[in-house]
Formats: structure tokens, C-alpha cells, sequence
């Protein structure tokens, strides 16, 4: 038996993991999937609880949250295509037109 | 040592390994590939925790259909290596100071509230699909139902961001 505290201990390495990915990348495809990574890391405390407390509600939410990833990545690759064919880059830095 | 805590350690190095492979590669589709091994080796973890149907899901969706869509953008916008220029390399300073800051707070709270997981820890049964279904389908109808529905206007949406402008 694993205790609970590996699982969410892992988590929180793999969220910051994709903290440092998202801060530190410069690609926008890059920088998406690094939020992917942050939900997984979500997900992964999300069943760990599950199963401590006995309780089935947190691999529900689980599901939730592959379905609503699942739609944020249509959508933001979407816009990412359209970023891609206006600006003819892929790097953040060079999406500027907000900057003063 | 047990058989399950060397599995998880197993699993774990996998999942970190890949999480700072695609920290460390320059070329998306090889963040792309080690995002792959992260989301394989925590849907063996799902299934150690007895979670075989968000393990099944976790792989299906997640290993199978959202990843394919990255792939298949990287491939189809040709992007290269990522280029770095000063100001980002400047950036990084504040930003690991940032994750450090975070990491310390998230270690803290696990410290601290170590007990109340501990006692809390049971050898639940392993959850059945069938269990899960009955939930979702009677206690969680309503998020059910609106979540089908943001499928299909994230759907729309893609499909409305991603045409051509007609000129």
C-alpha cells in the first residue's frame, strides 16, 4: 500500500514541473502542452484522495477535466493555427501587439 | 520494499523524467513525445491507486486523441526550434525564484497536514466501473449534460477559428 503523501507529493513535483515549462518556454504549442501537464498533475491528487477517503467523487471530477481539457485543446490549438498564419511565428515573444 | 511501492517509484521517475524531458528538449515534437510518457506513466499510476477506468480514459483520451492533435499542429505548422532571445533569458531569474516560492508553499502544506491524510488513508475497494457510471449518471447529471454541451460549442468554435477567411 502506497501512502497518500507519495501521490500528492508527486503532484505537486509534476505541477511545478509545468510552472517552471510554462514560464521558461518560449513556443506556444510548447507552453499548451505544459498547461496539459499541470491538469495531469491536478488529476493525479485528484484520484489519490479518491482513494483515501473512499470516495468516488474526485475520479468523477477526474473525467470532468479530461472532457473540458479535451475541449481546450480544440479550441486553443484553434487559435493557435490562427496566430500562426497571421504572424508567421510560433514564439510568444513576438505576439506583441498589446506591449507598449 | 513492496511489489506496489516499487511500482510507484518506478512509475514516478518515469513521469518526472519526462516532465523535465520536455522542459529541457528544444523541439516541440519532442515535448510533444515526452508529454506522451508522462500521461502513460500516470495512467499506470491510476491503475495502481484501482482506477482502472480513469486509467483506460487517461490513455484513450489523453495519450490517444489530445496528444494527436498536438502532434498533428506541430507537424502541420512546421514549427522549428524555439529561439530564445535576452529578454527571456532575463525572465528566467524571476521565474525560478517563482517556482521555488510555489514549491516551497505546496511542500509546506503537505508537512503540515500530513496527519490528517495519514489517518484518513484507507484500503479502499477498488472502485468499479460500475459505481462510477451510477454517479455520473444520477448524482452528476447536470455537469454531465453541460459538459456535452461545451463539446460541442468548443467544436464550433475550432471549427469557426480554423477555416480560411473567405476574401
Amino acid at each position: 500500500m502506497v501512502p497518500t503523501n507519495y501521490y500528492v507529493i508527486l503532484s505537486a513535483i509534476l505541477f511545478g514541473l509545468g510552472v517552471l515549462a510554462f514560464i521558461f518556454k518560449r513556443n506556444i504549442i510548447t507552453i499548451f502542452m505544459s498547461i496539459e501537464l499541470m491538469l495531469n498533475a491536478v488529476n493525479l491528487a485528484f484520484v489519490a484522495f479518491s482513494q483515501a477517503l473512499g470516495k468516488l467523487d474526485g475520479q468523477v471530477f477526474v473525467l470532468f477535466v479530461i472532457v473540458v481539457a479535451a475541449a481546450e485543446a480544440a479550441v486553443g490549438l484553434g487559435i493557435i493555427i490562427l496566430i500562426a498564419r497571421s504572424r508567421q511565428t510560433l514564439n510568444v515573444e513576438r505576439v506583441d501587439l498589446l506591449k507598449l | 520494499m513492496t511489489a506496489s511501492l516499487a511500482v510507484f517509484f518506478a512509475m514516478a521517475a518515469l513521469a518526472v523524467i519526462g516532465a523535465v524531458s520536455l522542459i529541457v528538449q528544444k523541439h516541440p515534437i519532442h515535448s510533444a513525445l515526452s508529454l506522451i510518457v508522462v500521461m502513460i506513466a500516470l495512467a499506470g499510476l491510476y491503475l495502481l491507486l484501482g482506477a482502472e477506468f480513469v486509467a483506460a480514459v487517461q490513455i484513450i483520451v489523453y495519450g490517444g486523441a489530445i496528444m494527436v492533435l498536438f502532434v498533428f499542429v506541430i507537424m502541420l505548422l512546421n514549427a522549428g526550434v524555439e529561439e530564445h532571445t535576452s529578454i527571456s533569458k532575463m525572465a528566467g531569474a524571476p521565474g525560478l525564484l517563482l517556482v521555488v516560492a510555489l514549491a516551497g508553499f505546496v511542500a509546506a502544506t503537505i508537512a503540515r497536514s500530513t496527519e490528517s491524510v495519514e489517518t484518513t488513508l484507507q484500503t479502499g475497494e477498488i472502485a468499479s466501473t460500475l459505481e462510477i457510471s451510477n454517479m455520473i449518471f444520477k448524482d452528476f447529471v447536470y455537469p454531465f449534460e453541460l459538459t456535452s454541451f461545451l463539446i460541442l460549442v468548443a467544436v464550433l468554435g475550432a471549427t469557426v477559428l480554423a477555416q480560411r477567411e473567405k476574401s
